[in-house]
């Protein structure tokens, strides 16, 4: 049942503004891939590509092997679940989740028993018989799964389905479409600008920039090597902090703007002495005091953000740059402290071209 | 009740009486006796041995049944009302369905040009459109009477505002179910504009039972004479005029729209209540 989703080249530009610009994916079968970035960025674009409710530019779509392209979106066999859930008004919980089995011409049996067991799964059998005004955001949501899963389709599609809900009813829906959806274990494609959602969701997380998937990988690898500076911005809260520097003559170091060499603990980069570069590293590897090993930078501590098992604090260096901290023991007393950035922990970026830099 | 309440019913009833005067002074005129209207003597109060009128103008019987029983009338406007209220309805959803929802080369220039002839009403066209209605042989004849009143931009306009308010996602979710244009149409777009059609339905038979002069160049044919013609032929036109049958079929040319108007009114409060989400 389910079904390995290809992409080759998928191009969209509507009139003369590109949107998607030749993206390649591959979703193996059973995989929850995460598609996130910015508003605009063409990620519902390219979601939309895959239903079918639009036509690529160039490029190619393909399910299990099969080119559907062409294909209209009934005949895709895929189910979608959209950010106002969409569904229809004037029908109830029941008729929402079986209009799309009446229409493929299921029997009256059938049909009741497959909406019976998604209503069970959902939690939704006492409310089958309700009107969607008639329910809460979350039960919306789920209905609208519901019409999803009934049809037990070969590709699930979820654009921004938890956004219109609240923080905590977020939090559990999430968990919620994490769990059916591994144990239906259909192939997936998720769309959210939320970076959490995108963290925890994934099996594969493709980070979307202006209609390029700039780095396609697990969610884990994404957050400890960013394959560009645009991607290391973009995940991660606080923000991975990112310094101006120049790459100093043999390629082993980065010299900060104030003067401060910072060695590198992983082997030399290749370019030209003075290269302008971008040194980032994450406000968990950030330290204060700590050993001697690597030098240390004086800093004022702007603001501090308590969260109970850790606090943010958002300091000022001496040449104005700002650093984030994420410290989970005891935070400082004093506002002036000193902080160092462990060298196995930077992240090195070419700061015209945004590309990470790597030993070699 | 604070002084504004009492001014606003007060306000209120003054409407109420405004409108209402007339309607009674009618009633009270149809049940008078004939000799004594023609002279101008006219009570306020109905007259009880007056009210056999009705079954005289219904059936056609009585001094000055010259244009036949009233029923008839009736049943010629109440069809021709329904047909074109009804034929307004069927051609607006579908020029509006494909105004709206569908990509198609002039496609602004066709709404354009539906919306245009809002200025070209029957009374404008009258000339064109007999000679065209006489050269399909149409004239003295049902269709005659209603397919040049059929078409209408109005209904178009607000089945298209209804149908652009319908959220992109709900076409979409339904193509993904599987639902072709006739589906939707069907199942989503008909139902989810009931209101819209429940109020356009009112006010659609009401101008259809209201029209006066395309019934009365289209049709000669007695059998196929509307109400609204019949009470005009009834005044003077040879001799003495019955102001009482006058004004008694005026009352019973009252009777449908109204039942119309309470019937759907029930329909589209409904539909009001359940639309909000």
């Amino acid at each position: 049942m389910s079904a390995r989703l290809e992409l080759e080249g998928l191009s969209k530009a509507f009139g003369r503004t590109g949107v998607l610009h030749a993206v390649d994916l591959c979703a193996e079968p059973g995989d929850m891939v995460v598609i996130v970035g910015a508003s605009g960025c063409g990620k519902s674009t390219l979601l939309r590509l895959v239903a079918g409710l639009e036509t690529p530019s160039a490029g190619r779509v393909r399910l299990d092997g099969r080119d559907i392209t062409p294909l209209d979106p009934a005949s895709r066999d895929m189910a979608m679940v959209f950010q106002n859930y969409a569904l229809y008004p004037h029908m109830s919980v029941f008729d929402n989740m079986a209009y799309g089995l009446r229409l493929r011409g299921l029997s009256r049996a059938q049909i009741s028993d497959k909406v019976g067991k998604a209503a069970d799964m959902l939690g939704l059998g006492a409310l089958l018989s309700r009107k969607p005004r008639q329910l809460s955001g979350g039960q919306r949501q789920r209905v609208a799964m519901g019409r999803a899963i009934v049809r037990e389709p070969r590709l699930f599609l979820f654009d921004e389905p938890l956004s219109n809900l609240d923080a905590k009813l977020r939090l559990a829906m999430r968990v919620e479409i994490r769990r059916l959806q591994k144990s239906l274990g259909t192939t997936s494609l998720y769309v959210t600008h939320d970076q959490v959602e995108a963290m925890t969701l994934a099996d594969r997380l493709v980070v979307m920039e202006e209609g390029r998937a700039v780095q396609v990988a697990p969610p884990l690898e994404i957050y400890r090597r960013p394959a560009t500076l645009y991607v290391a911005g973009f995940m991660g809260a606080p923000p991975m902090n990112l310094l101006s520097a120049t790459l100093v003559a043999d390629g082993t170091a980065a010299r900060l703007e104030g003067g401060m060499v910072l060695p590198f603990a992983d082997g030399r980069r290749s370019g030209a002495d003075g290269l302008a570069l971008m040194v980032g590293i994450r406000p968990e590897h950030v330290e204060v005091g700590g050993e001697r090993s690597s030098p240390a930078l004086p800093a004022q501590v702007e603001l501090r953000e308590p969260l109970g098992a850790e606090t943010i604090l958002i300091c000022r260096l001496t040449g104005g740059e700002m650093v984030s901290l994420r410290l989970t023991g005891e935070p400082p007393e004093t506002d002036r402290i000193e902080i160092r950035l462990p060298a196995r922990h930077l992240h090195v970026f070419d700061a015209a071209s945004g590309l990470r830099l790597d030993p070699g | 009740m604070t002084p504004s309440r009492l001014l606003t019913h007060g306000m209120l009833l003054v409407g109420v009486l405004l409108f209402f005067l007339p309607v009674w002074l009618v009633f009270a005129a149809s049940t008078q006796d004939a000799s004594a209207l023609s002279r101008g003597e006219i009570s306020i109060l109905p007259r009880l041995e007056g009210f056999g009128i009705y079954w005289q103008v219904l059936t056609g019987t009585g001094a000055g049944a010259q244009q036949g029983a009233v029923w008839r009338m009736l049943g010629v406007s109440f069809a021709m009302a329904l047909a074109i209220a009804g034929g307004k309805l069927v051609v607006s959803v579908l020029a509006a369905y494909a105004v709206a929802f569908f990509r198609f080369p002039l496609r602004l220039v066709c709404f354009w040009v539906i919306f245009l002839t809002l200025m070209l009403p029957v009374e404008v066209r009258i000339m064109p459109t007999f000679e065209l209605v006489a050269d399909f042989g149409l004239i003295d004849s049902f269709g005659g009477l209603v397919l040049p009143l059929v078409a209408s931009a109005t209904a178009t306009l607000l089945y298209r505002q209804t149908f652009l308010l319908l959220p992109d996602e709900l076409v979409e979710a339904a193509r993904m179910d599987g639902a072709g244009p006739l589906r939707f149409l069907r199942d989503m777009a008909l139902p989810l504009s009931a209101t819209n059609t429940a109020a356009l339905f009112v006010i659609l038979f009401v101008y259809g039972w209201n029209q006066y002069l395309w019934p009365l160049i289209a049709v000669t044919d007695t059998n196929l004479q509307t109400i609204m013609v019949g009470i005009v032929r009834m005044i003077g036109t040879e001799g003495q005029t019955y102001w009482n049958r006058v004004m008694a079929t005026a009352m019973l040319a009252l009777v449908p729209p109204v039942l119309v108007v309470l019937v759907m009114q029930r329909w589209f409060v409904k539909g009001l209540a359940e639309g909000s989400t």
